[in-house]
């Protein structure tokens, strides 16, 4: 708002004056506004998915072959409810899992360029998959056997969570969360967990290195029904919680003792924030493999439309990120048709120059 | 009654409070006064639970770790010396945060208010980060007011804990935060503030309680503690504490070596 600090807004006065009217400075209209186009946005961008691929199958000819009560030629069947439907499901759960897990991130270190990719969690999960895969076939079946079909995306969640708690508090001290510290601090795991992945590849037979490559390249296109039912329930309950942190991490900006005077039981939160992270994050990247970015740029484009009050960024973050990745998905497979590029190389695409802008706008406040 | 007792804080292996009493009463402003490193915001600190210590401290005659965040906070704001904020929230959304933590939450129509309280009228669209620091000061304050809004709430004094509430404000403002806590205090509050301003404390304290190298010097009326004899050996300088001509309030100057 254009004004000097010498007196009161102009206009200010109107405003109180009219009962009911909404107070400037208060965005939850324009946040609800824009929650409502995301639903629709996204709804536009996962139905556009289904009728884009390698195959001729197109959505409108057989949306009209079912209204007609006739059986779908078997070849249509397959390529919309086995390989696109899922991929669009899998694109909307990581892109939602990784924006949200970012979004919380950011307010629990109360820093806009934490991200689960940049600062490690995303390479601990990776660690944590490699693992399972490599290493999976040498634990005793009762430790197996009830996980099942979810023993990845389980290893790929404790080492995502394992990674976040080392950050946390290796960059926080006494409540203060130091960037530089924590962007290290992130390098460093990242390193390692990098390193530890590697001895593992190495340690691999051709059969786990075809597994590891595929799941390395960041990507949708393993997407199964099985794979989306193992991540999703797990990324379902995360985006479950999200919501009741709201508050707490709205307090949060105020500092930790700003937010513990306040009522919030800050330590409690703040382990509930971890753990979803990790389980959104590390869900996430067991299922597609490293897919950078969504976690930073899409809360950032979101605290610029609406304000960063995480009533509203939360929800916002889990439509935008499911669009943004459905849609980037699209691009990953149409634009070198027949062939397919990994979504991990298109957000980077994407995502990287946008870095870089953030870090151009707050160089100032990082001390550059 | 807000009462604290035998209260050792230790930072980083060195003692910061040796033993300190201290009480304040509803009703009454109580300033905490001392010079730089005699460990008043630590005090302050240990009463808010931020920083670690030994001994008791009760409100009310409750200790104040048997009590529940939430039920401390519908009870007692909090002003912190040096507020950050990390994303770019409005002038009205931090309002709303103070608000939602106390028992008015359902008062839209307060955050107004209380912004009218601290001369900010106007400034509800504003960001934070585009405000001055006197005015950073006062929307916080305003904030902490919301939080606690009534004095008397269920029959039981609320409580303002101010740590250096007028340091980034000029006269004026400085003497309307400290008509803000007095009326609070005359409503049947408790207000607890450190200060280092010692005039602005003999004008608007009730009680001073003076602290000096982790201890306590001296408690009691402002006439009693601001000497020229106590404040001299408590701050290490010549103090002459004369009247003000018209009035009872005692002023405080220092004196440079050799006038």
């Amino acid at each position: 708002m254009a004004t000097t600090d010498l007196g009161p807004t102009p206009g200010a006065g109107r405003v109180r004056s009219a009962p009911g009217a909404r107070l400037a400075g208060d965005r939850s209209a324009r946040a609800r506004l824009v929650l409502a186009g995301l639903a629709v946005l996204l709804c536009v961008v996962a139905v556009a998915s289904l009728t884009v691929g390698a195959t001729g199958t197109a959505l409108w000819p057989v949306l009209k072959t079912l209204a007609s009560g006739e059986a779908l030629a078997p070849r249509d069947r397959i390529v919309l409810l086995d390989i696109r439907l899922p991929r669009m499901a899998m694109g909307l759960l990581v892109g939602g899992a990784l924006a949200v897990a970012g979004a919380v991130m950011q307010g629990l270190f109360r820093n806009p360029l934490a991200d689960p990719g940049l600062v490690g969690v995303s390479a601990g999960a990776g660690l944590g998959a490699v693992g399972t895969i490599v290493l999976g076939g040498l634990l005793p079946a009762w430790i197996a056997a009830p996980f099942a079909g979810y023993l990845v995306p389980v290893a790929a969640f404790a080492g995502a969570w394992i990674t976040t708690l080392l950050l946390y508090r290796v960059s926080t001290h006494h409540g203060r969360t130091s960037v530089a510290v924590m962007l290290l601090a992130g390098i460093a795991l990242q390193a390692l967990a990098g390193a530890l992945s590697g001895i593992l590849v190495y340690l691999a037979n051709d059969a786990q290195l075809r597994d590891l490559t595929f799941w390395n390249l960041g990507s949708l296109a393993g997407a199964t029904w099985s794979k989306v039912l193992a991540a999703g329930p797990i990324i379902l309950l995360a985006l479950c919680v999200v919501p009741f942190l709201s508050r707490a991490l709205n307090a949060l900006a105020l500092g930790e003792a700003a937010a513990s005077h306040m009522g919030i039981p800050v330590q409690r939160m703040k382990n509930i924030s971890i753990l979803c992270v990790a389980a959104a994050a590390g869900a996430a990247v067991a299922v597609s493999g490293g897919i950078g970015f969504v976690g930073i740029v899409v809360p950032h484009l979101l605290r610029l439309a609406i304000g960063p009050d995480h009533r509203f960024l939360l929800p916002a973050s889990a439509l935008l990120g499911g669009a943004l990745l459905i849609a980037a998905d699209m691009i990953a497979r149409t634009v070198v048709a027949p062939a397919e590029l990994p979504i991990g190389i298109v957000t980077a695409v994407l995502g990287g120059p946008f870095f870089l802008w953030i870090l151009l706008r707050n160089r100032a406040a990082l001390g550059g | 009654m807000l009462e604290a007792v035998g209260i050792e804080v230790t930072l980083a292996g060195t003692p910061v409070l040796k033993g300190v009493d201290f009480a304040a009463r509803a009703g009454e402003v109580t300033v905490i006064a001392g010079p730089n490193g005699s460990g008043k915001t630590t005090l302050l600190k240990a009463m808010t639970g931020e920083v670690a210590y030994a001994g008791s401290v009760t409100l009310e005659g409750a200790d104040v770790t048997s009590m529940k965040g939430w039920e401390l906070a519908m009870r007692r704001g909090v002003l912190p010396q040096a507020a950050q904020l990390s994303f770019p929230f409005t002038v009205l959304e931090i309002l709303r945060l103070g608000l939602q933590a106390g028992r008015m939450a359902r008062r839209a129509d307060l955050p107004v208010a209380a912004l009218e309280r601290v001369g900010l009228s106007g400034f509800e669209g504003r960001f934070y980060h585009d405000l001055s620091g006197g005015e950073r000061q006062r929307v916080q304050l305003a904030r902490v007011l919301l939080q606690v809004w009534e004095p008397v709430a269920d029959g039981r004094p609320s409580w303002l804990l101010l740590d250096e509430p007028v340091s980034a404000l000029d006269i004026g403002h400085q003497l309307e935060v400290m008509e803000i806590a007095c009326d609070y205090a005359r409503r049947g509050g408790g207000v607890v503030a450190v200060m280092h301003e010692l005039n602005l404390t003999a004008m608007y304290a009730d009680r001073v309680a003076l602290l000096h190298g982790g201890r306590m010097a001296m408690q009691g009326a402002p006439r009693e503690v601001l000497t020229d004899e106590m404040l001299s050996r408590v701050y290490g300088c010549r103090v002459r504490v004369n009247a003000v001509p018209e009035g009872p309030v005692p002023f405080v100057l220092p004196q440079a070596a050799g006038i």
